[in-house]
């Protein structure tokens, strides 16, 4: 049994424990905030953006025989996954998930290493990958916890010049999509070729195109690429902070737990220990009679 | 005179929100200049000074926006960009240096070198942030 010196000093690390991970879960949840602030400032940029590029490519002839190459599949010999972790870890299962999933999806679709790449952001993912022999692309490890906008635009551009340059033949993103404080779910988009942008614009306009619709798809669908990323990586950075915040509330929950249970330990050693010290005087007391 | 709503967004959120009576910006294929009640159209834009004009056509407000395109609908008009700055918030300073920055970039490189196109729209960029800051206020009503 451990003595009460023992009990009592381990009551005082666990209270130190708990007040850092109060302090990094009220840190995290100002983060959010902050995270979910510039991914609404986002969503009005995103939303028009995809309204154009839908208006577009409605008038494009049905069957995917359109001229520009983001919008063109074409067969796939190899696959790249842009898989988004972050930095720190001590956020739960957040990076778990994705890295699982990436690692299953992997394993299910392909046979050798040629036939896919890795483009990842954060350390705990870029170590992930290499430590078990990955091919990593491109990496990014600087992402701030405020992201803007010039921040990942050179990773964007790098990752889709490698479609531009048939390096690949399709892009996948996989991240933690936010859905709300408590939960996070697993999104896997194919980003390129573009596919899904046949969803119906409210009003339908007739545009014209200056000077024509090719040059203006030339222009708008890198646009529209990178502003895909720099969305996905907001979207992410909002999930992850939510779940530190859940992950260091459990922390901090589970350390007053384990404080209540070692009060209770110490004051049964205390009540023993003084039981003890009477009995040993009356026991005296007795012999002295 | 009529007006037209616009706005001008960016990632980082609204630069511009107005109405205003005349947009006149700078398309890839030339200048462009949008009343309201224009036919819908959609064009990319140069980096480039965009020019809204008010009712009062002495009051002019002045973005730079750095590519992206233009969308005209019937009610509306939209610029979208990855970067734009109203004349008020331009950093000159901050424009004065990656304009050197540059320039030097340029004096090393050849024109078919790599890095060379980056370092001209680096160029452009900048120049325009100071055009545009250095544009004089309309002189204020008595």
């Amino acid at each position: 049994m451990p003595s009460m010196r023992d009990i009592k000093e381990k009551i005082a690390s666990t209270k130190q424990m708990r007040k850092i991970t109060k302090a990094m879960q009220m840190v995290a949840a100002a983060k959010l905030n902050r995270a979910q602030a510039t991914a609404q400032d986002y969503s009005a940029y995103a939303d028009k953006l995809r309204e154009v590029v839908a208006s577009i490519a409605s008038t494009l002839p049905k069957g995917g025989n359109s001229k520009h190459p983001m919008l063109a599949s074409r067969p796939v010999k190899k696959t790249a996954y842009l898989v988004i972790t972050e930095n720190r870890g001590l956020a739960g299962a957040y990076d778990s998930t994705v890295l699982k999933y990436t690692q299953n999806l992997i394993r299910e679709k392909h046979e050798s290493k040629d036939e896919y790449l890795i483009l990842v952001t954060g350390k705990v993912g870029l170590n992930f990958f290499e430590k078990r022999g990955y091919p990593v692309a491109l990496s990014k490890t600087d992402v701030p916890d405020t992201i803007a906008f010039d921040d990942v635009l050179d990773f964007a551009k790098q990752a889709i010049s490698l479609y531009d340059t048939k390096k690949i033949d399709e892009l996948h993103l996989i991240y933690n999509h936010f859905v709300n404080a408590i939960s996070q779910t697993l999104v896997d988009n194919q980003l390129l070729p573009l596919t899904d942008l046949e969803s119906k614009p409210k009003e339908k306009v007739r545009y014209v195109y200056e000077p024509d619709e090719d040059e203006v798809l030339e222009s708008l669908l890198p646009l529209y690429a990178e502003g895909q990323i720099y969305g996905a990586l907001l979207d992410a950075k909002a999930a992850e902070q939510a779940a530190r915040m859940t992950a260091m509330r459990s922390a901090s929950d589970n350390a007053s737990d384990i404080i209540d249970h070692l009060s209770l330990s110490y004051n049964r050693a205390r009540q023993a220990a003084i039981t003890q010290e009477i009995t040993e005087i009356v026991g005296g007391a007795a012999a002295l009679e | 005179m009529s007006t037209v709503h616009t706005d001008i967004v960016t990632p980082a959120g609204k630069v511009y929100e107005g109405d205003v009576h005349m947009v006149c910006v700078r398309s890839k294929s030339g200048e462009l200049g949008i009343l309201p009640h224009h036919l819908p159209i959609v064009a990319p834009l140069d980096i480039a000074l965009v020019r809204l004009k008010h009712e009062d056509e002495k009051i002019v407000d002045y973005v730079a926006v750095h590519g992206g395109f233009i969308q005209v609908g019937r009610t509306s008009i939209t610029i979208l960009s990855e970067a734009a700055e109203k004349k008020a918030d331009i950093d000159v300073e901050r424009a004065k240096k990656a304009k050197a920055e540059a320039e030097e970039q340029l004096s090393t490189l050849h024109e078919t070198s790599e890095g060379y196109a980056e370092a001209m729209l680096k160029l452009k960029r900048s120049e325009l942030r100071l055009n545009t800051a250095a544009i004089a206020d309309a002189v204020p009503e008595a």
